[in-house]
């Protein structure tokens, strides 16, 4: 167990403006004693990469509802991976169908939550994750 | 012996019932926080003054006959993939019944990117059908003659770029522009606040809106320059209250912005045209329905001296609530869908768009677009709603609550009146802030089951249903590419360079840009390469207020 507060980036990739669940979460997760970054709406890869690096974040949830998830995603895991930052924990919400959640798991997206999810869930999804890292 | 009163009733019979009988809840106030009480009558409405359909201020609907003389426009929104595969599925809901096509643009075609920008990597197709150049367009549209249906076409930033486009077609198909009819969203307000498909500032984009305002008025008087959309305010999180305050405000934005570029309100306002939800609170839902027409009328009248009845008339078209769709019980989405488009038809609407069973996982599938068609057609053509005007009318609740609604927007608009109009509230984040906080709230509700969604955190079931999905073939992509590369290629490369240009210089200064839009469409310049055009003179926008 540790007292250091969890880092979040929340980021919305791609050209997708759907930004309620991200900002949800966002709050959320603030609400839930994280320290989180909220890139807003429009982000490429490289830009959610450089601001994970620069931010020093323990985590990355990924918002995408526009069906461009596999494609973006592949880019910013690459991505971090040639920063040397596989260690940045990965998860994604939206509109993903299930097979497509198979495929990112793989890719190492620790974890897809789809519509319905509750906040707490995924906070403590975060916690348990961040805990059992250390 | 029974009550006198509705007073006398609550101290005598209810007030004594509830004792013995609890009420389920301590609170029945609405999502707008109206309090809704157990029973309504006289004393509770003035539906005196209602007045009749087809007469201002509206409020029984916009016919005096309505649906008994026509029934509402059946529009499906759709598009994916590529113009190939959308153009089946317009022939296909086409010769299922539906009355009038509403198309899908990726978000690439609605962001000003061609789709080998590599901005556009993973977005080709999507959440739409992409457009590139009026190739594209002459595929989307084969076989299907521009004077037989009208076309909605939910595009704001690159509206003009895609109408502009519509009308070249409409010139190869040989068919007088006085005979096309149709919509474009062309509602850029409600992009910098919820929908976030803005490219350029706020100033540059609303002279585009009305340089289409003005072009319409002279050219194409059928159709509807405008859809002022409360519909993505409302599914990113706003109160039914909200939705009518941030619509209208943002409408009256539109109108002072086209009076300001040299207008007369009649020669514009009969073609603005609205865009409302059907969420799932069946009554409010009815009720803002007819309060959004009596609000109108008295703004468009009273406020802007509109002199045309036609300017008093707020046509809408009505989609159900995405945001309601749960990927849990995928079935039950039928239901909620049916209900909400039911609101909608008793509410009065122009046309109507019902969501279908999976979208909370994907696009569409054909069996499920049509069974979102059927639902429609059941509504028409077995309910019986359809055979008088305004059923609701008169109903004390309807009433009350039609008022309640009337009276809570109209302060939120006073109050965005008194921080500069839409424009200035929105440089100061207002609408931004307030829909977030109603999301949140939603959100919380439903975290602690004050507020139910069936399957989700109520009667769950363990067996997860899996529903067949539409997926998106990566081939469709390719040939897109293919065919915007051949495009390029082939086209005359001077002239192209001529027309953007010209739309450079027109850009700069106060020309109508519509006439050379078209021009420059006509010689194959593409989306991309119009918008980027246009970026050079009017600058890109930021995202306002970020969270």
């Amino acid at each position: 167990m540790t007292d250091r507060i969890i880092r979040v980036l929340v980021a919305k990739p791609g050209l997708d403006g759907h930004d309620r669940g991200a900002k949800i979460v966002a709050r959320s997760l603030r609400d839930a004693g994280m320290e989180v970054i909220y890139t807003g709406i429009r982000q490429t890869p490289e830009m959610i990469i450089s601001t994970a690096i620069d931010e020093d974040v323990d985590v990355i949830g990924l918002s995408i509802l526009s069906g461009a998830h596999l494609e973006l995603f592949t880019q910013i895991i690459d991505g971090l991976s040639r920063h040397n930052r596989d260690d940045i924990l990965i998860v994604a919400g939206g509109i993903i169908p299930e097979e497509d959640r198979l495929q990112l798991k793989e890719m190492g997206v620790s974890n897809v939550f789809g519509p319905g999810t509750s906040t707490q869930e995924i906070a403590l999804f975060i916690k348990q994750a961040f805990n059992d890292q250390l | 012996m029974e009550s006198k009163s509705k007073s006398n009733w609550i101290k005598n019979v209810l007030k004594p019932t509830i004792k013995r009988r609890l009420e389920r809840k301590s609170n029945f106030d609405n999502h707008s926080g109206i309090k809704i009480d157990t029973v309504y009558d006289h004393d509770d409405s003035n539906s005196s003054t209602l007045g009749y359909p087809g007469e201002y201020p509206y409020t029984r609907g916009l016919q005096p006959n309505m649906y008994r003389g026509k029934v509402w426009t059946m529009r499906q929104y759709a598009g994916f993939a590529s113009a190939e595969e959308s153009n089946a599925r317009y022939k296909f809901l086409l010769d299922s019944g539906q009355s009038g096509l509403s198309v899908a643009f990726d978000l690439p075609t609605q962001t000003g990117y061609d789709s080998d920008h590599p901005l556009a990597i993973g977005e080709v197709g999507r959440a739409g059908v992409p457009i590139s150049s009026l190739v594209d367009m002459e595929i989307l549209f084969k076989e299907i003659p521009l004077n037989k249906v009208t076309t909605s076409m939910t595009i704001n930033s690159t509206a003009s770029v895609l109408l502009a486009m519509y009308i070249a077609l409409a010139k190869k198909q040989n068919i007088p522009l006085n005979q096309i009819g149709g919509t474009v969203q062309n509602d850029i307000l409600k992009e910098y606040i919820a929908r976030g498909t803005y490219i350029f500032p706020p100033i540059p984009s609303m002279r585009l809106v009305t340089d289409l305002f003005q072009y319409c008025a002279e050219n194409i008087p059928k159709w509807n320059t405008i859809s002022i959309s409360g519909y993505h305010m409302r599914e990113a999180g706003a109160t039914a209250v909200q939705e009518l305050a941030f619509t209208f405000s943002n409408a009256i934005e539109y109108v002072h912005a086209a009076i300001n570029s040299g207008l007369d309100v009649d020669s514009f306002a009969p073609r603005l045209s609205f865009f409302f939800v059907a969420q799932s609170d069946l009554f409010e839902e009815i009720s803002k329905f007819r309060a959004a027409r009596r609000m109108w009328a008295n703004i468009m009248r009273n406020q802007f001296g509109a002199k045309d009845p036609r300017s008093w008339m707020c046509r809408f078209h009505t989609q159900t609530a995405g945001v309601t769709l749960t990927a849990q019980q995928p079935d039950n989405n039928i239901i909620r869908s049916a209900f909400q488009g039911l609101s909608a038809v008793l509410g009065g609407t122009q046309s109507l768009h019902v969501n279908s069973r999976d979208e909370a996982l994907s696009l569409p599938t054909p069996e499920s677009a049509e069974l979102s068609l059927r639902t429609q057609q059941i509504l028409s053509h077995e309910t019986g709603i359809t055979d008088t005007v305004d059923p609701l009318g008169g109903s004390f609740y309807i009433e009350n609550l039609t008022d309640q609604i009337e009276s809570k927007a109209n302060d939120y608009i006073d109050q965005i009146q008194n921080m500069g109009g839409a424009l200035g509230a929105l440089q100061q984040g207002f609408q931004i802030k307030e829909i977030h906080d109603s999301a949140y709230k939603i959100q919380q509700d439903i975290e602690s089951n004050e507020r139910i969604v069936v399957g989700v955190n109520a009667f769950q079931t363990k067996d997860q249903t899996v529903i067949p999905i539409q997926r998106i073939d990566p081939n469709q992509t390719r040939i897109q590419l293919e065919r915007l590369r051949k495009v390029k290629s082939e086209r005359n490369s001077g002239e192209v360079t001529r027309c953007l240009e010209n739309l450079s210089v027109a850009a700069s200064n106060t020309e109508n840009i519509m006439p050379i839009m078209i021009k420059a469409v006509e010689n194959y310049a593409t989306v991309g390469e119009i918008s980027d055009t246009l970026r050079r003179v009017f600058g890109e926008q930021k995202e306002f207020s970020p969270f």
